[in-house]
């Protein structure tokens, strides 16, 4: 009698975990499955079937702009943002001497206000009339006609601008992780400032990059807020199609079957993406900020 | 500066100019308004292939001086010269020597071999070159076999030895270890402290060995300089410095020393006597530059295994003072007494247990120290 107790005290103890998982995740899951395969519209009602894929298989062909949409500019986006991050963090970990935190509590400040609120504020920025545009056409210096709102540059932008501190923290958390008399011993060891660059301190940091490609590239690829907000009408990603398949066509098991196949498609993704680099490495970086 | 140059353009025997000169340095921090003098005033003349130790307890400047060796720190005052050359203004990777950090600081992204091989690699050396000098080092510190491995997957003995070869494939005019056996543990720091000998007597590179650890550096030297508060206190081989201390410092630093304070009664012939009567006599070497008078207060000091203890002075030339024991500790090889003196100075004694007899005394015991006059030198004056 006691020996079973024993044997099943680790699974009382797993039941309040167990059961929220269950409640929370797996039971939502299975009812968006079954909803993903329902047939019907919302007129009539939706039935259940369990076997029918065509909402998955329309996924595909009818929104294939939309899905290379959505890879492109999530995969621009990571780019630009480390070229973008890489200097800022290195400056903060190797030249912020006693003011680090300062650094980067300013850099997360126009964090605190929403999400929308400062896509919004982009609208301005790039307007055709805008901060930017209008005095340079004022001036002559660009054609009147020229125009980056509406257009995929500006949804790119968008992401950048929305993601940037994720892509600067790991790298800054890799950087400042360097121990500096690795750094002297190859200054030691006849390495130029440059050479230790290259061979030492940037190999170092590269699963900081990494960590920052996971945290950039997976919300990126599902956003709606930027292409909405920034995009117009022709650069509009998966994420907006959801977003309309569920809010305004009210067609939920397309909406379903597309956010199922996103889910997918990003878990192998990263699945791959961290066989390939190194699963410890990778995940410990994007932990460890 | 340009004297120095010179220097080492018309002199075509290196072996004659010392690996390393460093003339009247000095070095200073400035850390919160703060002046912090690291480095007071260090003269100092390494010969070429020369085991050479900065010794000195924690603070006193040794890392300090030796990062300006490798050019990490520029002197405030003064001049480094290397093989008579000033390197002055020289960043650390146009300069001729080699570190070995006391955390190792190996790349923990490359293997051994990749380790090992980076300063040739940047130096430009063929490929077949590399290889072959990467694998004879690996070989000499013992680690044949692993040069795939990466370094934390190494013991921290391992990883010292890749450290110290990833420093010597350079075959640099110097090598500087910043304490490096100090993260190891007491047996494998015995093992290692031999090895470096060897190592250093087979690659016949000069040595810079900077060690809080008088062991170490008795053990391994051939020349210390004891630093204390940015300056050297005293240089001299070993032996020197073990048996004859120059300074308070230095005979409390190094070994257990027993210092007896007292006037001088008599001066003569670069000796002092600073007790004679009652039977009782104590006299003491002085060391060059040093001269008392009569009537000075002189301190000497005398090593604890120097002294004998004895029931009566009879027959006893040289110094003999009387005393009470006050503790008695046996220690297997030695037997250690703590004896009170009729001055009141406070003398340790050991004595080899050389044969299985009795203790020679007893705590409380009335006892007679004595010892040859060679032994006690004045290490200074109030
Ligand atoms: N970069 C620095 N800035 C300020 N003070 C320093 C610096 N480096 C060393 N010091 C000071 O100089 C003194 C000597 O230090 P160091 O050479 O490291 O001593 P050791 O190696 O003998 O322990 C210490 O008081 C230390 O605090
Ligand atoms: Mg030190």
């Amino acid at each position: 009698m006691h020996g079973i107790r024993s044997k099943l005290t680790p699974y009382y103890l797993m039941l309040p975990g167990g059961l929220w998982l269950a409640i929370f995740f797996a039971v939502p899951i299975v009812m968006m499955i079954g909803l993903s395969t329902m047939t019907g519209n919302v007129i009539s009602g939706f039935g259940e079937t369990w076997q029918h894929f065509g909402n998955y298989v329309q996924g595909f062909t009818q929104y294939t702009p939309e899905w290379i949409r959505s890879a492109e500019y999530a995969g621009l986006g990571c780019l630009i943002s480390i070229v973008l991050s890489y200097p800022i963090a290195y400056w903060i970990a190797f030249y912020g001497g006693s003011r680090k935190s300062t650094y980067l509590f300013l850099l997360l400040l126009p964090f605190f206000v929403s999400f929308v609120l400062r896509t919004i504020a982009w609208n301005y920025i790039l307007g055709d009339q805008g901060l930017i545009l209008g005095p340079l056409k004022h001036w002559g210096l660009i054609a009147p006609g020229f125009r980056v709102l509406a257009t995929g540059s500006a949804v790119i932008i968008g992401i950048v601008y929305n993601y940037l501190p994720f892509m600067i923290l790991p790298i800054y958390v890799a950087l400042e992780r360097v121990d500096p008399t690795v750094i002297e011993a190859g200054r030691d060891l006849y390495a130029g400032s440059a050479t230790v660059f290259r061979k030492v301190v940037l190999p170092l940091s590269l699963p900081g990059v990494f960590a920052g490609v996971l945290l950039n590239f997976v919300p990126a690829a599902s956003d709606y807020v930027n292409a909405s907000v920034l995009g117009g009408t022709g650069n509009t990603m998966i994420g907006n199609i959801i977003y309309d398949q569920y809010f305004v066509v009210q067609n939920y098991p397309v909406q379903a079957s597309l956010s199922f196949s996103l889910m997918g498609i990003l878990l192998i993704g990263i699945f791959l993406y961290a066989r390939a680099l190194g699963t410890e490495e990778v995940l410990e970086a994007a932990a460890a900020i | 500066m340009t004297q120095a140059s010179e220097q080492a353009g018309s002199t075509s025997a290196t072996e004659t100019i010392p690996a390393i000169q460093m003339a009247g340095i000095v070095k200073e921090f400035h850390s919160r308004g703060d002046v912090v003098r690291a480095v007071d005033g260090v003269d100092l003349e390494i010969g070429s292939g020369e085991f050479f130790s900065l010794l000195g307890p924690s603070g006193c400047g040794k890392t300090t001086t030796m990062r300006m060796i490798a050019g990490f720190e520029e002197p405030t005052h003064g001049e480094v010269r290397l093989y008579g050359a000033s390197v002055l203004g020289v960043p650390p990777h146009k300069r001729d020597v080699n570190m070995v950090f006391q955390s190792y600081a190996l790349f923990p992204h490359m293997n051994v071999f990749e380790n090992v091989a980076f300063g040739l690699r940047r130096k430009k050396t063929a490929k077949d070159e590399v290889t072959r000098r990467v694998g004879e080092i690996i070989e000499t510190v013992g680690l044949s076999g692993r040069e795939k491995r990466r370094p934390r997957e190494l013991s921290g003995g391992q990883q010292q030895r890749v450290a110290l070869a990833r420093a010597l494939v350079n075959q640099p005019r110097a090598l500087l270890l910043d304490e490096p056996l100090g993260a190891l543990d007491l047996k494998l720091r015995q093992a290692m402290e031999v090895e470096l000998k060897r190592i250093q007597r087979e690659v016949g590179i000069t040595f810079i060995y900077v060690t809080h650890d008088q062991g170490e550096a008795l053990t391994m030297s051939d020349r210390i300089a004891v630093m204390n508060e940015g300056r050297v206190e005293q240089l001299g081989t070993p032996r020197d410095i073990y048996a004859r201390p120059a300074t308070r410092f230095v005979a409390g630093f190094i070994g257990t020393s027993n210092i007896l304070s007292g006037p001088v009664t008599s001066a003569a012939g670069g000796s002092v006597v600073i007790l004679d009567g009652d039977g009782q006599h104590v006299e003491a070497t002085l060391r060059d530059g040093l001269s008392l008078s009569a009537g000075d207060t002189a301190e000497i000091t005398v090593r604890p295994e120097k002294v004998s203890i004895k029931p009566d002075a009879d027959g006893c030339a040289g110094c003999r003072l009387r005393g009470t024991v006050t503790e008695v500790v046996y220690l297997g090889t030695s037997t250690n007494y703590n004896v009170v003196t009729s001055t009141g100075d406070e003398i340790t004694v050991f004595v080899q247990n050389s044969d299985d007899s009795a203790e020679l005394a007893e705590r409380g015991a009335d006892v007679w120290l004595t010892w040859d006059p060679r032994h006690s030198y004045v290490i200074g004056a109030q």
